[in-house]
């Protein structure tokens, strides 16, 4: 299997500029990390097709040996469309964290800083665990709106305490 | 009747598309839910007892032949994994439906619920019927997409933020898939597995074993082993308690399940068994560690799943048709007895307000049922003797003795007192939350009360006061369900004893996609 050098390079860059952008705590740059690793996902899947040739099935007389393999071109294809899907629904993520916290990092578990902190209770969870919080129906809309409303919030008091009031109150 | 399997997957789709058309009616699409997966799990009876009786069933989907087209596979392994599915999804929707009916959202209903549920179901039975690495990979995909619509459900902070790791945590899983998938496909030009694994004993060593760490690292990341095991506890307890519920029983197995057929069919060898043992042993043991030091009963239930995990890991790292079919056995018995554990948590929170168990207390005079619905699981996540968890870890402890390694017995160890402090965790969460008198909470107050001025209008005390017959009842057939594990465990683990026979190797597989021949290689297409 012959592999092209630039294709291999272009990939190459791409997963480490991808993989680089996915460990930052922005989620709009782990969301452009997401888009670089899927795009050299696909190009690794299009290098395993090996030897460029011409496109199957359409022309005669094109003996097998000189036709590109197409499998590797309908994976693609799928994957991007995968791909597509999961990252309009990481924006509709970002967007909602930016709504509600107004900020996109990805926080850490407020439970994990308990325990570390080495305070058994767990913090605040009075407001997180309550029953309306976990049921979803009305809520879920109600939520919305509610949250809505109770914004503008204190962002010192919202990164100190990220998993502080889940509901609407 | 080949025409059965691909109903599994097309079924739950056409009634997402149909309650998804029925938005507006929450009835319909209850009713409409309700039927698919009562159907499929018709269809996983049928599926079971055909394959069982008369041998597994490929099917070439658009009729291509097979290693140029789609094949859908069921083997017993496939077909047991369906209907134990169907069956927790089932009990689960009907539990979700009596919430949604105690929370009287009758009016504005979150209509996406049922679709985004049954595509769910699409996709892990997707995952459970696919013969094709690639389809594998679109199976997890659908439930992946599904799960985390599902785990935001209601877009609250809190579970944006922990949705937020769970997506990040699965997309870059799936991204290390389908590399994978790429490399397996540059070195066997092929995404049939059965077709995989003829070819794969040609392929040099040391590629082998590269290839099959990528996949176990891609698979192992969605089963929650224990490196890759972070992001469980983290962005489970957040959800709905319905969703957690299911998510917990199903996904992580979908991901146990992948690692199976991993290492019968596609790597049969044993260059990995030793890591891998080692992986269960730590999987076991740290997930365990963290379940005993939380004090919410759902963050405590996800650390004891990721902790039982490494008893399917252990039962897969032996290589040895015995192991393979406890640890069949063990997911089958895991399935329903942490859905029921979650539901009845979900149970504990409605009747007394939260789920942390400092601040719960007199639970057993005020809500005697649920302390019935909730010991009977705990005791069998724990391994006490009449229970299926019992035999299920006898079963494992069986094959890793047959193993003999010295390794084999440390897990044997490992694996007996990491089901003791299984039991302490769940006895700490009963005598806290059952046991204690209510008096003794500090600053305790009425749920009741905590109820009847937290509810946002319109609520009466009447209906907080009562569970939702619904709510109990699904939680109950799931423990009768968990029950049945143990008094049907003989006929029970015959089949999955057979199941694993199955899986001894790649041949009996390879034969079903391509019977009768024991192929040489083959060219590339």
């Amino acid at each position: 299997m012959s592999v092209s050098i630039v294709m291999l390079a272009v990939m190459a860059t791409l997963y480490a500029c991808g993989v680089y952008l996915l460990l930052e705590r922005s989620m709009t740059r782990v969301l452009l990390g997401f888009l670089l690793v899927g795009n050299a996902t696909n190009l690794l899947i299009l290098i395993t097709a090996g030897k460029v040739g011409s496109a199957p099935i359409v022309a005669d007389g094109v003996a097998p040996e000189d036709m590109t393999d197409p499998l590797p071109e309908t994976l693609i294809l799928t994957a991007i469309v995968i791909t597509f899907g999961v990252s309009a629904f990481l924006m509709a993520l970002i967007y909602r964290s930016w709504r509600l916290a107004h900020e996109d990092s990805v926080e850490d578990d407020a439970d994990d800083i308990a325990l570390r902190a080495g305070t058994s209770m767990v913090p605040s969870d009075g407001n997180e665990q309550d029953s309306s919080d976990t049921e979803f129906g009305t809520r879920g809309e109600a939520v919305i709106s509610t949250a809505r409303e109770s914004r503008p919030r204190d962002d010192a008091a919202v990164s100190d305490a990220p998993s502080d009031d889940g509901g609407p109150r | 009747m080949n025409w059965l399997v691909p109903l599994v997957v097309l079924v739950p789709l056409i009634g997402a598309a149909a309650a998804l058309i029925l938005g507006k009616n929450p009835s319909a699409q209850r009713i409409v839910a309700i039927v698919s997966l009562l159907i499929v799990l018709g269809i996983g009876g049928t599926l079971l007892h055909l394959v069982d009786t008369q041998g597994p069933l490929a099917m070439e989907v658009g009729g291509w032949a097979a290693p140029f087209g789609i094949v859908l596979v069921v083997d017993r392994l496939a077909a047991l994994m369906v209907i134990v599915s169907a069956l927790v999804l089932l009990a689960v929707l009907v539990f979700s439906v009596g919430q949604g009916l105690a929370d009287g959202d009758n009016e504005t209903p979150v209509s996406i619920y049922y679709p985004t549920y049954l595509i769910l179901a699409t996709g892990v039975f997707n995952a459970f019927i696919a013969g094709d690495l690639f389809n594998l990979y679109v199976g997890f995909e659908i439930l992946l997409v599904a799960s985390f619509v599902l785990i935001t459900l209601g877009g609250t902070e809190a579970r944006i933020r922990a949705g937020t790791t769970y997506i990040v945590v699965s997309i870059v899983s799936s991204m290390l898939f389908l590399a994978s998938i790429a490399m397996i496909y540059a070195a066997v030009g092929t995404v049939n597995i059965a077709q995989i694994s003829i070819r794969m004993a040609d392929i040099p060593i040391d590629v082998q074993v590269i290839l099959h760490i990528m996949l176990l690292v891609a698979f192992g990341i969605k089963a929650a082993m224990f490196p890759l095991s972070f992001w469980l506890p983290d962005s489970y307890p957040t959800a709905p308690a319905p969703v957690t519920a299911v998510f917990a029983g199903l996904l992580t197995k979908v991901g146990v399940y992948a690692i199976i057929r991993t290492e019968t069919i596609i790597f049969p060898g044993p260059e990995l068994n030793i890591v891998l043992m080692v992986v269960a042993l730590l999987t076991m043991v740290v997930g365990v560690l963290g379940a005993v030091a939380q004090a919410d009963i759902k963050r405590l239930l996800s650390f004891t799943l990721v902790s039982h995990i490494g008893y399917m890991i252990l039962g897969v790292s032996l290589g040895s048709a015995l192991g393979t079919s406890a640890a069949i056995y063990y997911i089958v018995h895991h399935i329903v007895v942490q859905t029921t554990l979650f539901l009845g948590a979900g149970l504990i929170e409605r009747a007394g307000g939260s789920t942390s168990i400092t601040k719960l207390g007199g639970l057993l005079k005020s809500a005697p049922i649920v302390a019935v619905l909730f010991f009977i699981p705990a005791l069998n996540l724990g391994g006490i003797p009449p229970f299926s968890g019992f035999i299920g870890k006898l079963a494992l402890f069986q094959a890793s003795a047959e193993q003999g390694s010295v390794l084999a017995y440390v897990l044997i160890g490992a694996g007996a007192m990491v089901s003791l402090l299984t039991l302490y965790a769940l006895i700490r969460v009963w005598n806290m939350v059952f046991w204690r008198p209510a008096r003794d909470v500090e600053g305790y107050e009425s749920p009741l009360l905590d109820n009847v001025t937290e509810a946002p209008g319109g609520r009466t005390v009447q209906a907080t006061r009562r569970l939702p017959r619904l709510m109990i009842g699904a939680t109950a057939g799931m423990v009768v369900v968990s029950v049945a594990l143990t008094v049907f465990a003989g006929p029970l683990f015959a089949l999955s004893t057979r199941a694993g026979e199955n899986l001894e190797g790649p041949s009996t597989y390879v034969n079903i996609v391509f019977p009768g021949t024991s192929e040489s290689g083959g060219d590339d297409e």
